[in-house]
């Protein structure tokens, strides 16, 4: 059976496990209609020019899982983060895990969308909120329709999330092939402050597809900061959409770890709301095999006075590909906008593929925006200079490309997530540099 | 005819004046800005007369039998009218593209004339033996042939409602060993060029609109340098929509044999009306190796009126490929048509070849432009620069897409591309779709973009040196577009550099 018919029939199986009378519901079945229309989008859509889900699509996935994976504490223990206290919420094949969980109601809510879908208590919140700022396309229609578990955080006015909030996804091998598709709902109220790590992690060597969706509402004067972390296996692949919606003096910052995985496609879209937003997109892909990573952004200015730093940096080895297909809106109404976008690029084989895309479609005269994109090698000068002083080329080359991510990495803030994705990043690159990265 | 006749009389008057001024211009060639001032009075679009000549024109409607008439019509070989029905069966099987960043009314193509000729069309053997009124609207259109031929040296081939009418210098030429003629001269007189190199470039199934061009082409220009020579003149084509209700669809073919260099200018201008008028034209460039071919284009087809009533849909297809060593150089100056969409491109399929791409599109009023550029790198060392100038006004939108593609063989290919856009008005927009796609480790790519608006302060240095408003941004405007007008003969720069001024006359808020 096609993978779009058995998420058809599915979704009936799925009426039969959740509250139809609700509102939820009714936004899922007008979401299931959309995707029924729309589908899977395919290379001949413009976004998806370069990118192909039909080798995901192909396998034979179980959308339900079955039973509740038994998973240790000390054997994930590696994929937290070390040395600081968070809170956690850990999903095991879609599931929540209460055990490895930490969550808390204590002025904050980080807890789970079942329940907050379900409780009377979230009611205005999901009202307000679920579903509002993502859009009608297939993939997130189809999530909608299916949303029923993830991540939920509120954190109200004034608050601050008093540690940074991990999220957790892992598969395990108990069922053959497995989809996943988190809904994550944050709202963070004026003047709140949180900072959020994501992270996708199969332990098994089945393939999974996540399909996930995140809404994220920033008010007036608020703070988010969002670390995303793709390290699966070659046989995961993830389509990760992310909305967000800014209303006027707030701060989000979105910082894209890519280093692994079959094909991840992240859609990121910023609208902004208000006046004096600033917006702040990062990017680090290292990537090798023949993995996949399509990054596909949107910022939407609407109103004057903004601003948005875009950067993303990629380093493609052996047969891998690289999308950036970045795209910047200025409304007639945002004047003063200041728009940058930069992606940087080094491709160390002749078998990797780069695809760039940066557009900009500009309605207001008085802005200063500016794209740059470049594609190119290291700088032999560079490695001769280093390599006549004893440093040995792998470790010079690795030494060039940590220097060539390096303006991304500074604006890690939490320190652990610092020392963690250097250590990543010098695994990647093969080697031991005689400092702490 | 008759409604035209009243009021294009009184403009026919007030054209003369400004025809003989830039007359003037091209002699004395010191412009100043009171000059600008001046030509700025004349508001209306300067080269919209019509010109009363009797033309024998087509049923309009497109199907088999028309593609037929038009290929007996110009007394075609066989081969190629066969190679005409090839292209309109691939045509019709084809539906128009719709990806481009333009809104407009899709023309009727059953409602289109597709061969329109000036009547009395004898064969020339010198100037004065043209139609004095043919002349006459060409004196009008301030490339009078007389005074090009003091002036600049320039032949010229003049290609009015699609048919070739004069081609000047045909016997300097001939010495060198130019062929420089029209199109369907040279499928009777030089068929084996032709056939050879027809659609090698933009094959008939390129797109749609190449693929109607190659059914239903009337007439362009053809020119081919031999070996080793280099070209000692500007080669000029002068394209002019006369008659109503007609397309234009004509189709240049320039081959630049082994070691050749030749310059080649093309003009365009279409009379005022209130119906949009349909451009459709096919330009393929062949340069051989070590070969090098500067092909520039002002156009300056009639836009539509304020209202963005009327005003000519310019839909070309531009290819251009580059042997071993070869260089192709694309510059235009895009100030006319209501909708354009146009990608000069080159393919660098030889090594060592280089492609260059100049712009400058400006739009005002309710104008759109979706232009820019392909480099396709095949060859090995292979080098392209793009250059691109957007400037915005009025309501109009302008759009720069462009592709660098730089294939898995292409070993250090080299492009820098930059796309500067200035934005005058708060109705208009601007926008960039660049395409990049890599796949050599030893590519490098570079890519800028910029969108901007005048600066007050730039403003205010002028006007505190006293210099007004109008003028200052004049002048701010010139230096954006410096790098490209730089790459123009001069004759043609200081034509676009008016022609700059006029486009943009009055969006000044």
């Amino acid at each position: 059976m096609e993978l779009k018919e058995k998420l058809l029939s599915s979704f009936i199986a799925l009426e039969n496990q959740v509250d139809i009378d609700s509102q939820v519901h009714d936004i899922r079945s007008e979401a299931i209609k959309n995707f029924e229309v729309m589908g899977f989008p395919s290379k001949k859509m413009e976004a998806w020019k370069y990118t192909s889900l039909n080798k995901v699509l192909k396998h034979d996935y179980s959308i339900f899982p079955k039973k509740e994976a038994a998973l240790e504490f000390k054997d994930v223990k590696n994929y937290f983060l070390q040395d600081i206290d968070t809170y956690k919420i850990i999903f095991v094949d879609g599931k929540y895990s209460s055990h490895l969980s930490e969550t808390t109601h204590d002025k904050i809510d980080v807890c789970l969308m079942s329940s907050a879908l379900t409780h009377e208590k979230y009611k205005p919140v999901i009202d307000a909120y679920f579903n509002k700022v993502a859009v009608e396309d297939g993939m997130t229609s189809l999530n909608t329709a299916f949303s029923r578990e993830g991540a939920y955080i509120h954190i109200p006015k004034h608050k601050l999330a008093d540690k940074p909030i991990e999220i957790i996804h892992f598969s395990t091998s108990n069922e053959a092939a497995i989809m996943l598709q988190p809904r994550n709902l944050i709202v963070v109220d004026e003047n709140a402050h949180v900072q959020i790590v994501e992270r996708h992690q199969s332990l098994a060597s089945h393939p999974v597809f996540t399909n996930s969706v995140t809404e994220i509402f920033v008010d007036k004067r608020a703070y988010v900061d969002y670390y995303k972390i793709q390290n699966d296996n070659e046989e995961a692949s993830l389509v990760d959409n992310t909305f967000i919606e800014q209303q006027q003096e707030s701060y989000c910052a979105v910082h894209t770890f890519s280093f692994g995985g079959d094909i991840i496609r992240n859609n990121l879209n910023f609208y902004q709301k208000g006046e004096r937003i600033d917006s702040v997109l990062n990017g680090v892909t290292i990537l090798e095999g023949k993995q996949h990573v399509d990054h596909n952004t949107l910022v939407n200015h609407i109103e004057p006075n903004c601003e948005s730093h875009q950067d993303y940096k990629g380093i493609f080895d052996e047969k891998s590909t690289g999308v950036f297909n970045g795209k910047i809106i200025v409304e007639q109404e945002a004047q003063k906008t200041n728009a940058f976008q930069s992606n940087n690029n080094i491709l160390l084989s002749d078998n990797a593929t780069i695809n760039s895309k940066p557009q900009l479609e500009i309605f207001a005269d008085d802005v200063k925006c500016s794209h740059g994109c470049t594609i190119g090698q290291l700088d032999d000068a560079a490695l001769f200079y280093m390599r006549s002083r004893g440093i040995a080329e792998k470790e010079a080359r690795a030494l060039l490309m940590y220097a060539f991510a390096n303006n991304v990495l500074e604006n890690v803030k939490i320190p652990q997530l610092k020392s963690r994705i250097n250590k990543l990043i010098a695994r990647k690159l093969g080697v031991s540099l005689g400092f702490d990265l | 005819m008759d409604i035209h006749s009243v009021d294009m009389n009184q403009k026919q008057q007030q054209l003369k004046t400004v025809s003989h001024q830039t007359i003037d211009i091209l002699k004395v060639m010191a412009y100043t800005e009171d000059d600008l001032k001046k030509e700025l009075e004349t508001k209306e679009y300067e080269y919209g007369f019509y010109t009363d000549i009797e033309s024998d024109t087509f049923p309009v409607g497109l199907n088999e039998e028309i593609v037929r008439a038009i290929s007996k019509k110009k007394e075609e070989p066989e081969w190629m009218t066969e190679w005409r029905l090839e292209a309109f069966k691939v045509w019709v099987a084809m539906e128009e593209p719709e990806w481009a960043n333009v809104k407009y009314e899709k023309p009727n193509f059953q409602d289109i004339s597709y061969y329109s000729a000036p009547n009395k069309k004898p064969k020339y053997d010198s100037i004065d033996d043209v139609d004095p009124e043919l002349l006459d609207t060409f004196k009008r259109l301030g490339i009078s042939l007389d005074e090009q031929k003091k002036l600049a040296g320039v032949a010229v081939d003049i290609v009015m409602d699609s048919v070739s009418v004069a081609t000047t210098f045909k016997k300097t030429l001939a010495e060198k060993g130019i062929i420089f003629c029209s199109i369907s001269e040279a499928i009777k007189e030089h068929s084996e060029l032709v056939k050879k190199y027809i659609g090698s470039v933009v094959p008939t199934k390129d797109n749609f609109y190449a693929a109607l061009n190659s059914a239903v082409f009337s007439d362009g220009s053809f020119c081919y340098i031999p070996k080793g020579v280099r070209c000692p003149m500007e080669l000029s084509t002068y394209f002019r929509i006369n008659q109503a209700g007609t397309g234009q669809f004509e189709r240049t073919l320039v081959i630049a044999d082994e070691g050749s260099y030749v310059s080649y200018l093309e003009g365009c201008t279409a009379p005022s009306r209130d119906e949009n008028q349909l451009h459709a034209a096919v330009v393929e460039l062949i340069a051989l190796d070590d070969a090098e071919i500067k092909y520039s284009t002002v156009q300056n087809w009639y836009p539509g009126n304020a209202e963005g009533k009327g005003g000519v849909f310019n839909f070309v297809t531009k290819r251009g490929i580059c042997e071993k060593n070869a260089k192709i150089s694309w510059t235009q100056v895009e100030t006319g048509s209501a909708v354009t969409w146009k990608y000069p491109s080159c393919v660098l399929k030889g090594d060592n070849s280089v492609g260059e791409f100049y712009s400058i599109a400006v739009t005002n009023n309710y104008q759109q432009a979706d232009t820019g550029t392909k480099m396709i790198h095949l060859g090995k060392n292979t080098k392209s620069t793009i250059i691109s100038k957007g400037i915005s006004a009025g309501k109009s939108q302008n759009s720069y897409r462009g592709l660098v593609q730089i294939n898995s063989r292409a070993k250090n290919a080299r492009n820098f591309s930059q796309c500067d856009s200035l934005l005058m008005g708060n109705d208009c927009g601007a926008h960039t779709f660049p395409y990049i796609e890599a796949k050599n480790k030893t590519a490098q790519i570079e890519h800028e973009a910029t969108t901007s608006k005048i600066g007050e302060d730039q403003i205010f240095y002028c006007n505190q040196r006293g210099i007004d408003t109008e003028k200052a941004i004049a002048l701010i405007v010139n230096g954006f577009s410096k790098e490209v007008l730089n790459k123009l003969p001069m004759e043609f720069a200081v034509e676009a550099q008016k022609l700059l001024e006029i486009s943009l006359e009055g969006s000044v808020g």
